[in-house]
């Protein structure tokens, strides 16, 4: 069956009423999510497409959810603004609404969150055809239940998501980033636990294993300069990097995961490190102070993780994309209110 | 054994409370306008006690209501007539911080300042900060998505919870979201934060730490009208600046803030704080891009902190404004609308009329960098008909917010208080789908029943 392609949000319900079964597709780049299993139809949101509203002195925009990233970023760019969750895969066509349906943030989340954080209104078509709105257009609102968060990682199971509105910030002026080479795995640890600590308001702090830690600044030319500085002096040395946009495109880009066969999104954190690099891993990078790891794996990688317990999502290459199945209550409770009739992907006895 | 034996057969040692005399505090909360008698008030001090009372209440079909201090403004822990009131105080650990994780584990009843204090030796600190922090507990928090100074750069409690542990409605112990700042799958305690208890009774709650920032700079401007200070906030977002915080008060709330804590506030009929903050270097760079912005926002006096009681002192007058208000007035209604920032003079002009219209005094304190108003609307209860007056003049103000394109609530939540005015701001499917969620979650309507959505929808269209 050829892709449905709707264009308004009319085509969006009476494509939700006519399919037992759907899978949304944006621009693709994460295919073990959009990839449909047997008996769905592939809803293709990317002629669902444009920003709306946008008012750069609200630091907010609203856009429908086919609209490729790099577009919203072309329209930030021009007030100097950004999207600080940094999304991953802009390059290759990521679009806004598949990067809240997988929930990925790139490595600039390290300064002001993720992609969670900055979410701040949806509109939706759940599995009854009905257009639901939550959240609003606003940097502050607590009104209602808050179905745009529910829609950040669901990958798809409670709607099809058309709408969003984001919050948005004044993009650095200057960045500079400084690369520090470790002695061991321990000692790069060890260094990231005391610099997590410190008021260094770092836009990205990577871990590149085993004992390579990248560090970020944004601000004001002079002061990035001499936060530079003292950051050289705190780490004793490293090397600013030459092409500092162009190294940062690549990382969130995932360019480092070119090659593997399984692209996997990981939740780490300091404790869990050691562990991980236990396991047969193929190239890969801690983003945000070690909280996550995005990996490029074979087979055996992904059968390790499981083994060991580790919570995975895989954006590339494997059947049952997210490890471990949600089976509790309140997630079914929540899908039998806005999907009874499960048309979407997770739950239902569903594979992933 | 009936329900009231088989709770006290739960909770023995005097922690389950029936007689008039007890009952009264927990009447209301800090909306005093509503009062409701419940049941039994219960107060646990153990998780596995409060998901026995949920079970319990759902096996007898007895409504509850979860609260902590009670300084909700919306009437969100107002009691159910003939249901009981879970007072979560006395769940009061903080379980563990972990400072290498940069995380805090605690029960619902610890107050939100405590946390921050827990954590300042660490050089950590937790970020959202109601007015109420020295109050109000982390649990009541979650239930309302709290906010404070800081949201514009921070954002609300929502961002800064990582996981949950709660008891549903139907007494299901589920464990929502993790210690990390990643995870995999639905952001499902994203989505709890914020239900006012609706979706059941957070028993652990999991929050995130920030380092404390190296430095601050805080100003205070006084402009001669409420516009001016309004339009300086506009010049500030223009340049590029991204301030922790920026704060507004009218002359009305200044007078009250100087008399209740003489705050040495100069005089103005408006004062614009604007709180920068980060590493040294950057602050020092970002404060003198905002100096310039001020001197051409025409202030008529501008003052800047030198030290950390300079700071203190700046900030004490905003912090006390709700509470020194009470001196103006016998009773007042706090609104909390938000309008779109570019919104704020237009909002203002015509909260202005509308007090006119309606013979009451409206003293405005706000949180300017993210729109977030709050109009006191001063009234004495004791006069006739003046209540109903006031109420009609805060509906007025929420619809006003809402046609400018912004939300009944920034941080206080629906409650009672405003759940008439949903409809204005929502769809009636949109409703309808907050219902049956609810209805998913709580066949039986028994958590914070009456709370946050309209009676019309139910109503057929």
């Amino acid at each position: 069956m050829p892709p449905l392609r709707p264009t308004t949000l009319e085509e969006v319900q009476e494509a939700v009423l006519a399919h037992p079964r759907l899978r949304v597709r944006g621009g693709g780049t994460k295919p073990a999510l959009s990839a449909p299993e047997e008996g769905e139809a592939v809803l293709d949101l990317s002629g669902l497409r444009g920003l709306l509203e946008y008012q750069p002195e609200e630091f907010v925009f609203t856009a429908l959810a086919g609209t490729p990233l790099g577009e919203i970023e072309e329209a930030l760019g021009v007030h100097g603004q950004y999207l600080p969750f940094d999304p991953p895969l802009v390059g290759q066509g990521a679009t806004l609404g598949g990067t809240v349906a997988a929930g990925l943030s790139g490595p600039m989340r390290h300064r002001f969150g993720g992609v969670r954080d900055f979410l701040l209104g949806v509109r939706f078509v759940d599995g009854e055809g009905r257009v639901v709105r939550g959240g609003g257009k606003v940097v502050k609102n607590a009104a209602g239940f808050p179905f745009h968060r529910l829609m950040v990682g669901s990958l798809g199971a409670f709607g099809v998501v058309v709408e969003l509105s984001f919050k948005v910030f004044p993009r650095p002026r200057a960045t500079r980033t400084l690369r520090v080479e470790m002695g061991s795995l321990e000692e790069a640890l060890g260094a990231l636990e005391k610099i997590r600590l410190l008021p260094l308001d770092l836009l990205a702090l990577d871990l590149l294993p085993p004992a390579t830690l990248e560090l970020r600044l944004g601000g004001f030319p002079e002061s990035v300069a001499k936060r530079l500085e003292r950051l050289k002096g705190l780490l004793g040395g490293g090397e600013v990097l030459e092409e500092d946009e162009g190294h940062w495109r690549g990382v969130r880009d995932l360019s480092f995961l070119e090659g593997s066969p399984i692209w996997a999104k990981v939740p780490a954190g300091l404790d869990r490190i050691p562990l991980l690099e236990s396991l047969p891993l193929g190239p890969r990078r801690y983003l945000d102070g070690g909280e996550v790891l995005y990996a490029g794996l074979e087979a055996e990688g992904l059968r390790a993780l499981r083994a060991a317990g580790v919570p995975y999502l895989v954006l590339k290459g494997a059947e049952e994309p997210l490890f471990p199945r949600l089976q509790h209550g309140f997630f079914l409770d929540v899908k039998k209110a806005l999907d009874p009739l499960g048309r979407f992907p997770l739950g239902w006895g569903h594979a992933a | 054994m009936g329900f009231l034996e088989e709770l006290k057969a739960l909770l023995p040692g005097g922690r389950v409370l029936t007689r008039e005399a007890e009952l009264a505090p927990y009447e209301s909360d800090a909306l005093t306008a509503y009062r409701k008698r419940p049941l039994a008030v219960v107060l646990p001090e153990r998780k596995e006690e409060v998901v026995e009372v949920v079970r319990l209440c759902h096996r007898h079909g007895v409504p509850f209501v979860a609260r902590g201090s009670g300084t909700s403004l919306s009437g969100g822990s107002l009691p159910v007539e003939g249901g009981i009131v879970l007072a979560l105080n006395r769940m009061n650990r903080i379980l563990r911080l972990d400072p290498k994780a940069r995380i805090a584990i605690v029960e619902p009843g610890v107050v939100n300042l405590e946390v921050s204090q827990k954590a300042a030796p660490f050089g950590l600190l937790y970020a959202p900060d109601p007015s109420s922090q020295p109050v109000s507990t982390l649990g009541g928090n979650v239930a309302f998505n709290s906010g404070g100074a800081h949201c514009l750069k921070h954002g609300m409690t929502a961002n800064h919870v990582l996981g949950l542990e709660i008891v549903t409605p139907t007494g299901e112990v589920v464990r929502l979201g993790g210690e990390g700042l990643e995870g995999v799958g639905p952001d499902l305690h994203g989505f709890f934060v914020g239900t006012e208890g609706l979706l059941g009774v957070a028993l652990e709650i999991t929050l995130r730490l920030l380092p404390r920032p190296e430095a601050y700079h805080t100003l205070l401007a006084a402009y001669d009208s409420l516009e001016g200070a309004g339009e300086a906030v506009s010049r500030v977002i223009r340049s590029g600046l991204l301030p922790g915080a920026m704060e507004i008060m009218d002359r009305l709330s200044i007078e009250a803030a100087e008399k209740a804590v003489r705050a040495g506030y100069p005089e103005a009929e408006a004062l614009l704080i604007v709180e920068l903050e980060g590493p040294k270097e950057e602050v020092a760079a970002e404060a003198e891009v905002l100096h310039g912005v001020i001197q051409e926002s025409g202030a008529s006096e501008v003052r800047i902190a030198r030290s950390e009681a300079e700071r203190q002192a700046i900030w004490k007058g905003r912090k006390a404004a709700f509470s020194a208000v009470g001196r103006l007035s016998p009773d007042y209604l706090v609104q909390d609308g938000v309008v779109p920032r570019s919104k704020l003079g237009e909002a203002l002009r015509e909260i202005q009329r509308l007090a006119q219209a309606y013979a009451l005094r409206v003293a405005n304190v706000f949180h300017a960098g993210d729109g977030n108003l709050h109009p006191l609307v001063l009234y004495d209860g004791k006069r006739p008909g003046e209540l109903e007056r006031a109420e009609a003049l805060a509906g007025e103000i929420l619809r006003l917010c809402v046609r400018l394109g912004g939300s009944l609530t920034g941080e206080h939540g629906i409650g009672v208080e405003k759940k008439a005015y949903m409809p204005e701001m929502f769809a009636r499917e949109d409703l309808l789908a907050m219902e049956r969620v609810k209805a998913a979650l709580d066949p039986k309507g028994l958590a914070n029943r009456g709370k946050v959505l309209p009676e019309e929808a139910h109503a057929p269209a």
